[in-house]
Order: structure tokens, then C-alpha cells, then sequence
């Protein structure tokens, strides 16, 4: 999440201090760009889950789809990029957005070679057609003006039409070619004839076809043929008369010099490369590529300007260093979106080999943490990340234990998606301190119910106790208790915790009073003390509540449960010290006298009642 | 947090080609700020929506049509909010709204529930405690009835008339008191209603019969958050969860249809299955043999991923949001 710049200070020395500035992750809040994200997501999970068994040619067909539609999001976005930049008011957000837009434009040039190369892996012939549609793809700044001596009423007038003829020949875009020298001729009489040959020439250009219809060696000897052709048509002079026509001509010859002339209709060096390509070596193979590439940057750029990263990284591409390109773009980018999902795609391809990192996990798992990491500084994204941690088997599941604790719960109900991972993932520990922190919120809120509801989905019993503790509490100190809408349902979670079971049994007894039961009353309370269900320190109060049930006109306790509870108080009163027993309320003192009169009595009269027989 | 509550157009369902499907994206048409997350939303009439809000703020925008644009009507700030108010923990989310025009009434963690009227500044009525764990969902029984779900997996009837803060009627779950995340009532059968809990579990009620559910049905594999009878076909049933899954309940039969469209002769089959299906809907969602009514369940999503957080449905139309940040609309769901 923090990408750290150092700022030092200057001197070095055995006390150099420095100041490192730390700065947040920016990326992960620009809003265009949580679609890129979310998407990706998608694909990314897709591709986990994808069949493994499928072999050879489909699973390959399968690996290009997913990099196909990895590559349409990064388009979609810069899409939105481009409409936002537009609709921008403010010039530095304008200015933010179209940096953006060029940034996902070289990411998505960048993972469109990577695919053709390492992906789909295209062997010569097919290679040069993937060239030419990944130029053709990236060429823009051509656009505007094509469209302008297209659509103008006589383009071979145009100043430009020359210009758009030769962008169509360096593209390989022969049929457009063609049809423009058409319209030259029908235009220009004086060279019909020239114009007829040259579209012969290009017309019967071979060309690497996609089908199994000609071999590579059919393919190189046809070549050979036609252009030994236009060598002919050259050395005639039969264009000498119009300088485009030649010059034309020694393209189609792969002359570079002519080619380098059109150096700001191609733009950059790569667009040279596949044009020279095209015409002195169509059926290239992959593994040659790398000789041709640094030397037509080179040629290309001419010592005037310096290869910039995105050129380092092409020229890796191409040398089919796939390590080092991973690691350029790390360095030049922002975020591991791109390399993440990049590594992880040719991870399934089989491509890398598991190259053991210090830390001894590889390359594809800690940069998938690293982007995940990153994710969870994000308060909607983390859910993404999630899934990423998911399939990094060696730490994913110690990353995403200690992340997950530290999301912020603002609401239950993001709190409740927290815990569903968790669970679904036997993370016992972090459900039960997420449920305790909730609980505990709850209680603080005065929201018992909810506590009680936290505590039961943890199977906390110790925060049961206390929340039923607090219950007892509030019933001694105001008399009744609150939320009885809950105490009276709890069903079988009053299992939870012997005192939930107290309080559900003592409302009960409560209960069986107000509805005038009372031998069932005075069973329950009774066996709420002998069978130790009561906390001892409640005692008092319980058989303080059995005073009305000794006092009724009817005998309620017989000569055993007299006897209990007697025993029950003298229990309770032998605890205590005499000292104790000085130190006491009066009033503690006049209760237990009560009792003990109480029992008494009522002692007397039940003996009476079961000594008398019945009838007479 | 930028959170915006935004208003979108799906096109004209005139213009709905052979296929249906491709009829341009929806189209954002206007969307303003929102304090907070937006727990629940509901339109309170053509022009007004009311938003509940995780701050505890209950807000009802309203949609200027002619200008495309949402504007804040009225607020009520703090109309959720725990006692002690010092503390970070002090705001309560609202977690339901439901509205019956002028009337809105929502609930929130915090236990309690407000009777609100549209143009009023204070609220109509204020029960506190109304419950002591977290309310999720509220719905109309009856113009005076309301009927909420708790965390403790209760349902209470509230009798809006009586001025006593007490519920008229408490019906729970049998077993495990799981929560219930949602509520909805039948559209036709007042005492029919269907809820969700957290454990993925679909309850139907009849709360005129007794205090328990008259069917369980095991649904997702994790919380249901939304669960809606479509308004004019009930015989259909909607259920969206946090597993990611949105389930399609389809307890209309056959067999009453062909025949009666066959035996009239033309008359539109809309008109008369509703007459005959209302009869077998009762024995439907109220059966106890799943035998005899034969249900068709179907899930919409064919690569599930992140939760399904909320549905709604309208004729064909049936539009639902993810966890993936996407919203998906269905224009042709009977087709």
C-alpha cells in the first residue's frame, strides 16, 4: 500500500541520518480506475477456476482469451479515462487523467506484445501478421490525417495524399494502398501506366497466410521471386519519373534508408522494425527478433534521443527476457496491477520457472501479495483482495489473517461480511476477536440484545456470562428486568453459558409467579440453589424471593424443600465471619432474620399439614 | 469515501430489439452526494426517493425530471443514534426504510424505529428500545401495521394506532435464534410474509397461525440480504445473498395455464391465471408438502463471485448490484 521515496540527507558517515517520505498507494483511489480493477478481478478468478485438464491447443486458445479480455478492460478504461479527461474543468485533474490515458495505452502495448509473443507464442509467418495488427493498433497520430484526404473530394490532390499512401504501404495495408493509386490514375492520365505496375506489384505482395494452404518454404520462394521483380521495376527506372512512386518502390525492397526517411509517418522504432521486417524478412522467427530490435532502435532513434523505459522494456520483450521486463515495469510503474496479473497469466502458461526469492516464496505469489496488500488500504477493494490471498498458497493465508483484522467496522453489516470470510476459511481466531470487538460495542451502546447476538455467532460463552451478569445487575438495582423481549426468547442459545441459563431460568421462575404457579415457582427457585445454576453471590436474592412464596395463606414448600432452603441460608450465612457479620447493613441482618423466621413458621405449619391425615 | 447515490436509464423498452440484450449500457443520468453508506433506498412516490444512511441519517432526495438532476429535499440528521453520543461508537446505522406515501418509517441498529411523514421536521412517532438488538428490516403489514426483524431472529408486530411501546406480536424462529437480515410482505395475502437469515435460510409466515414459520427453506450458503415477492406476478420470488448467488422461486404451475388460455379462447392468459394461481398460491408458499406444488428454483448468476448486496424487480425488469461494484439489469426475465 505505501510506496516509500527516500529523501536522504547528503553526507554520508557513520551518523547520516534520513528522512524517508512514505506516500500512499494514489492509484487504487483514482475512480476511473476501480473499474480496471473490479474487472480484472473477475478475469483473474476466471482463470484460477479455469480447467487445467483441457491440453495443448485449447488450453493455449483459453490462455489468449484471458489475456484478450484482460486487455479490452485496459482499453474500456482508458475509454473512461478519455471521456473523464475531456469533461475535466480543472487543468490539473485534465492533466492527471491524459497522463493516466498514455500510461494504460503503454501498459496495454506492453501485455498486446507480451501476448503475441509468449502467450500464443506465434511462430514465424503467423509472427509477422501479430506484428503488423499490433502496430496497426498503436499508430494513432496517423489517424487524423487519413481521415481528412479520405473524405476529401479529390484526394489524390490532396498535399497529403502522398503522405497517407506511404502510411498505408508501411502498415502493410496493401488493399488501401491500392485503392488511393486508383484514384491517382483516374486523376492523373500520365501515369496510368505506372500506377498499373506499382498496383501489380503490390497486389501480387505474398503475404504469410493465416491457413495451412503454403509452407514456410513455398511462402520464401514466392517472396524471393517478387522481389527480385521489383528489384527489376527499379533498376529500369520505371517509377524514375515520380519521386513517391520511386521511393514507394524501395520500400517494398525493405531499403532501409527509404524506409527511415518516413521516419514521422511510422513515429517510433518499433513501427520501423515490423516495417523493415515486412520487407526484407517476412517469415522471421521469433528467436531473431532480438538482433533486429536493438538495431533498429538504434537506427531509429540515431543518438538523437535516449531509449526511454518503455523502450527497455520492448526491446526485453523481444529478447524474450521475460524477468527483466516483469522487473522494468515494476520499477516504472505505479502499482502491481499490471505486473500481477501479467506474471500470474504467464505463471499459467508455464512460462516461468519457479525462481526462489529470498524470502523463499516466487516471483508470481509475492507480487500477487503485493498488489492484494495493496488493495486492502482501500475501503471497498479489500473484498478483491481477498481472492487474491486466496490463491497464493504459500503466505497468502498469513497476509490475510492479519489484514483482515484490521479492516474498520463501521457498520454490522460490513462486519458480518468480514466474518463470512473468515468462517468460510476456519479463521476461528479473527471471528472470535471480530465478534468480541462488536460485543463489546454493543454493550458500551447499551444494545444487550445485539451483544448477546455477537457472542452467540463466536460461541463466546465468557462474554455471555458478562453479558448476563449485566442483566442480574440492572434486575438488582432497578427491580425488574429490561428487554424482556429478548430474556424470555432465548431458546436454545441460553445454553450458552450456565449464567444465560440462570437469567432465562429466573425470568421463568418470575414468570411462573406472575401467573400464580407457585409450587412450580418454588420448585424452580429451589432448584436454581441446590442444583448450583444460581452464582452464589445471588443467593441472598433468591431466597429473599422465596419470602412471599413462605408467607402465602397456603403452604407452598414441604418439610424436604424447607429444610433445603434452610440449610441454603445457613450456608450462605456460615461464609462469613463474625467480624463480617458486625460489619453488615442492618438491613442485611433484618433480612436474614426474616428468613429464618419465615422458614420457621412455615416449618411448623407443613409439619402440621403432612402429620394431619386426610378425612375424619 | 465518495459514496453517490445516482440515477440511471436502461433505454426505451420500445425499442427492445429481437435479442433484447444489447441495448446500450445504462445510462447515467444524474447522481449527488451521500453522507455515509447507503444501507437501504426506497422511491416514496415518482419523484422522491428516501435513503438511509450508515451515519444514521434518513434523507429523501427528490429527481427534477426536467432537468435531470437530484437535489436533497428534507433530512433527518440523527434520526439513528446509540445514548452515548461522546463516543466514535455513538452513530447508529439506519438499516430499513419503507415507505407508503406520506408515510416513511425506518429502523437501525441502534433498536429503534421512527414514523416519519414526508414534510414534516420532527418525527411523527419515536419508539426507543424498541428492540434491544439491531433491527434490519421493516415492512407494511397494514397501512397501520408495521412488522420488524431483529438479530435475535424475532419478528414483532407493531400496531402503529396503539400509543404503547410495546410489539402487538411476537413470532421467532424455532431452534437457533439466527438473525434475519430481511422482510417481505406477499402483495396480495397480507398474511403471508417471507424472510432471510443469516444462515442463507428462506421463512415464509403465516401470521395469522401461530408464532412459527410455516416452511423453511435451505437457500444460500451464507447471509440473505434481500428477498422480494415481484409485485404483480407473486407467485415469484426473489432472493439475493452474500455467497453471491441471486435465486429465481418459481412456484407458479403449468398446468393451470395451458388449458385455461386454450379454454378461452383468446383471452389474454395474465388475466386469468391471475384468478386461478391466487387460489394455488395460498397452498404455494404456505405448503407443507413439497410434493404437491412443485417449485422451480433457478440461479441467475452463472459466475458467482462477490456478494449479491441488493434487488429489486418490476414487470420484466430486474436489476441487482454486487460487491464487484457492477450492477446488472435484466429486461427480459420471463422470456
Amino acid at each position: 500500500a505505501l510506496t516509500g521515496c527516500v529523501a536522504g540527507s547528503g553526507e554520508g558517515g557513520p551518523s547520516s541520518s534520513r528522512v524517508f517520505v512514505v506516500r500512499r498507494d494514489q492509484d487504487i483511489y483514482i475512480q476511473t480506475l476501480r473499474k480496471l480493477f473490479n474487472e480484472s478481478h473477475g478475469i483473474f478468478i476466471g482463470l484460477q477456476r479455469s480447467e487445467e485438464e483441457l491440453a495443448g491447443r485449447s488450453r493455449k486458445a483459453q490462455l489468449v482469451q484471458v489475456s484478450k479480455n484482460y486487455r479490452s478492460v485496459i482499453r474500456a478504461c482508458m475509454e473512461d479515462m478519455h471521456q473523464a479527461a475531456i469533461s475535466a474543468r480543472d487543468p490539473a485533474l485534465h492533466s492527471q487523467y491524459i497522463t493516466q490515458v498514455s500510461i494504460l495505452s503503454a501498459m496495454e502495448l506492453i501485455w498486446n506484445l507480451c501476448e503475441i509473443l509468449f502467450v500464443e507464442a506465434a511462430a514465424a509467418g503467423l509472427l509477422l501478421l501479430r506484428l503488423l495488427d499490433w502496430v496497426r493498433l498503436h499508430v494513432c497520430d496517423v489517424e487524423s490525417m487519413v481521415r481528412e484526404v479520405l473524405s476529401s473530394e479529390n484526394p489524390s490532390k490532396h498535399e497529403l495524399f502522398w503522405n497517407v499512401v506511404d502510411v498505408f504501404v508501411l502498415q502493410g495495408r496493401m488493399d488501401e494502398a491500392r485503392h488511393l493509386l486508383s484514384k491517382e490514375a483516374s486523376a492523373n492520365p500520365m501515369s496510368v501506366n505506372m500506377c498499373k505496375i506499382l498496383d501489380d506489384l503490390m497486389k501480387k505482395m505474398p503475404v504469410p497466410s493465416l491457413g495451412n494452404t503454403q509452407t514456410l518454404t513455398e511462402m520464401e520462394l514466392k517472396w524471393q521471386h517478387w522481389h527480385e521483380e521489383c528489384q527489376r521495376c527499379l533498376q529500369e527506372g520505371t517509377f524514375a519519373s515520380n519521386s513517391h512512386m520511386e521511393s514507394i518502390c524501395k520500400i517494398l525492397l525493405g531499403d532501409e534508408d527509404a524506409i527511415l526517411e518516413k521516419k514521422e509517418l511510422m513515429t517510433t522504432w518499433y513501427h520501423f522494425l515490423v516495417t523493415r521486417l515486412l520487407y526484407s524478412h517476412p517469415t522471421v522467427k521469433p528467436v531473431e527478433l532480438q538482433f533486429y530490435a536493438q538495431a533498429c532502435m538504434d537506427l531509429f532513434l540515431g543518438g538523437e534521443s535516449s531509449p526511454e523505459p518503455l523502450d527497455t522494456i520492448l526491446i526485453a520483450a523481444f529478447e524474450f527476457e521475460m524477468h527483466q521486463v516483469i522487473k522494468e515495469c515494476s520499477i516504472v510503474l505505479s502499482n502491481w496491477w499490471f505486473v500481477a496479473h501479467l506474471t500470474d497469466l504467464l505463471d499459467h502458461c508455464k512460462l516461468l520457472q519457479s525462481h526462489n526469492l529470498c524470502f523463499g516464496s516466487n516471483m508470481r505469489e509475492s507480487l500477487l501479495l503485493e498488489y492484494a496488500s495493496g488493495l486492502f488500504s482501500h475501503h471497498s477493494l479489500w473484498q478483491l483482495g481477498v481472492d487474491y490471498f486466496d490463491h497464493c498458497p504459500e503466505y497468502g493465508r498469513a497476509y490475510l489473517e492479519l489484514h483482515i483484522e484490521r479492516i474498520p467496522l463501521n457498520t454490522e453489516q460490513k462486519a458480518l461480511k468480514v466474518l463470512r470470510i473468515c468462517e468460510q476459511r476456519q479463521m476461528h481466531e479473527q471471528v472470535r476477536s471480530i465478534c468480541k470487538i462488536m460485543a463489546m460495542k454493543a454493550l458500551r451502546n447499551n444494545r444487550l440484545g445485539s451483544a448477546l447476538s455477537w457472542s452467540i455467532r463466536a460461541k463466546d460463552a465468557a462474554f455471555a456470562t458478562l453479558i448476563s451478569d449485566r442483566f442480574l445487575k440492572d434486575y438488582c438495582e432497578r427491580g425488574c428486568f429490561s428487554d424482556l423481549d429478548l430474556i424470555d426468547n432465548l431458546g436454545p442459545s441460553m445454553l450458552l453459558s450456565d449464567r444465560l441459563t440462570f437469567l432465562g431460568k429466573y425470568r421463568e421462575f418470575h414468570r411462573l409467579y406472575g401467573e400464580k404457579r407457585f409450587s412450580e415457582a418454588a420448585k424452580l427457585l429451589l432448584m436454581l440453589m441446590t442444583a448450583h445454576i444460581a452464582p452464589c453471590s445471588f443467593w441472598m436474592t433468591l431466597l429473599t424471593d422465596a419470602l412471599p412464596l413462605l408467607e402465602q395463606k397456603e403452604v407452598i414448600f414441604s418439610v424436604e424443600q424447607t429444610y433445603e432452603l434452610m440449610r441454603c441460608l445457613e450456608d450462605l450465612t456460615a461464609g462469613k465471619s463474625d467480624k463480617q457479620k458486625f460489619q453488615d447493613d442492618d438491613v442485611e441482618n433484618i433480612k436474614v432474620e426474616m428468613l429464618r423466621l419465615a422458614l420457621a413458621r412455615n416449618l411448623a405449619r407443613v409439619i402440621v399439614k403432612e402429620g394431619t391425615l386426610e378425612g375424619s | 469515501q465518495d459514496n453517490r447515490v445516482s440515477i440511471w436509464s436502461v433505454g426505451d423498452l420500445g425499442n427492445a430489439g429481437i435479442s433484447g440484450e444489447y441495448q446500450g449500457e445504462p445510462q447515467l443520468l444524474c447522481d449527488i452526494r451521500h453522507n455515509g453508506d447507503v444501507m437501504d433506498m426506497q422511491f416514496l412516490d415518482q419523484e422522491r426517493i428516501v435513503v438511509a444512511s450508515s451515519t444514521g441519517t434518513v434523507t429523501v432526495f427528490r429527481h427534477h425530471q426536467n432537468n435531470q438532476t437530484l437535489s436533497a429535499n428534507h433530512r433527518w440528521e440523527k434520526a439513528h443514534y446509540h445514548v452515548d453520543q461522546d463516543t466514535s461508537c455513538g452513530g447508529a446505522a439506519c438499516t430499513g426504510v419503507i415507505c407508503n406515501n406520506p408515510e416513511i418509517v425506518t429502523v437501525g441498529e441502534d433498536g429503534r424505529i421512527n414514523l416519519f411523514r414526508a414534510d414534516q421536521k420532527a418525527a411523527i412517532r419515536t419508539i426507543d428500545n424498541a428492540d434491544s438488538s439491531t433491527l434490519h428490516a421493516v415492512t407494511f403489514l397494514r397501512t397501520t401495521e408495521i412488522l420488524t426483524v431483529n438479530s435475535i431472529g424475532q419478528l414483532k408486530i407493531w400496531d402503529l394506532r396503539q400509543q404503547r411501546n410495546e410489539p402487538s406480536q411476537i413470532l421467532s424462529l424455532t431452534g437457533d435464534r439466527v438473525p434475519l437480515h430481511c422482510v417481505d410482505r406477499h402483495p396480495n395475502q397480507q398474511h403471508i410474509v417471507a424472510t432471510g437469515g443469516q444462515d442463507g435460510m428462506l421463512s415464509v409466515w403465516d401470521i395469522r397461525q401461530g408464532t412459527m414459520p410455516v416452511s423453511l427453506l435451505n437457500a444460500h450458503e451464507a447471509e440473505m440480504w434481500e428477498v422480494h415477492f415481484h409485485p404483480s406476478n407473486p407467485d415469484h420470488l426473489f432472493t439475493c445473498s452474500e455467497d453471491g448467488s441471486l435465486w429465481h422461486w418459481d412456484t407458479s404451475t403449468d398446468v393451470s395455464e395451458k388449458p385455461s388460455f386454450l379454454h378461452q379462447g383468446g383471452r389474454s392468459t395474465t388475466y386469468f391465471s391471475h384468478n386461478t394461481i391466487n387460489q394455488s398460491v395460498v397452498s404455494a408458499w404456505l405448503s407443507n408438502d413439497p410434493t404437491k406444488d412443485r417449485m422451480e428454483i433457478t440461479n441467475l448468476i452463472p459466475n458467482q463471485t462477490l456478494s449479491v448486496n441488493s434487488l429489486d424487480i418490476l414487470g420484466p425488469c430486474l436489476v441487482y448490484g454486487t460487491d464487484a461494484e457492477a450492477i446488472y439489469v435484466n429486461r427480459q426475465l420471463f422470456a
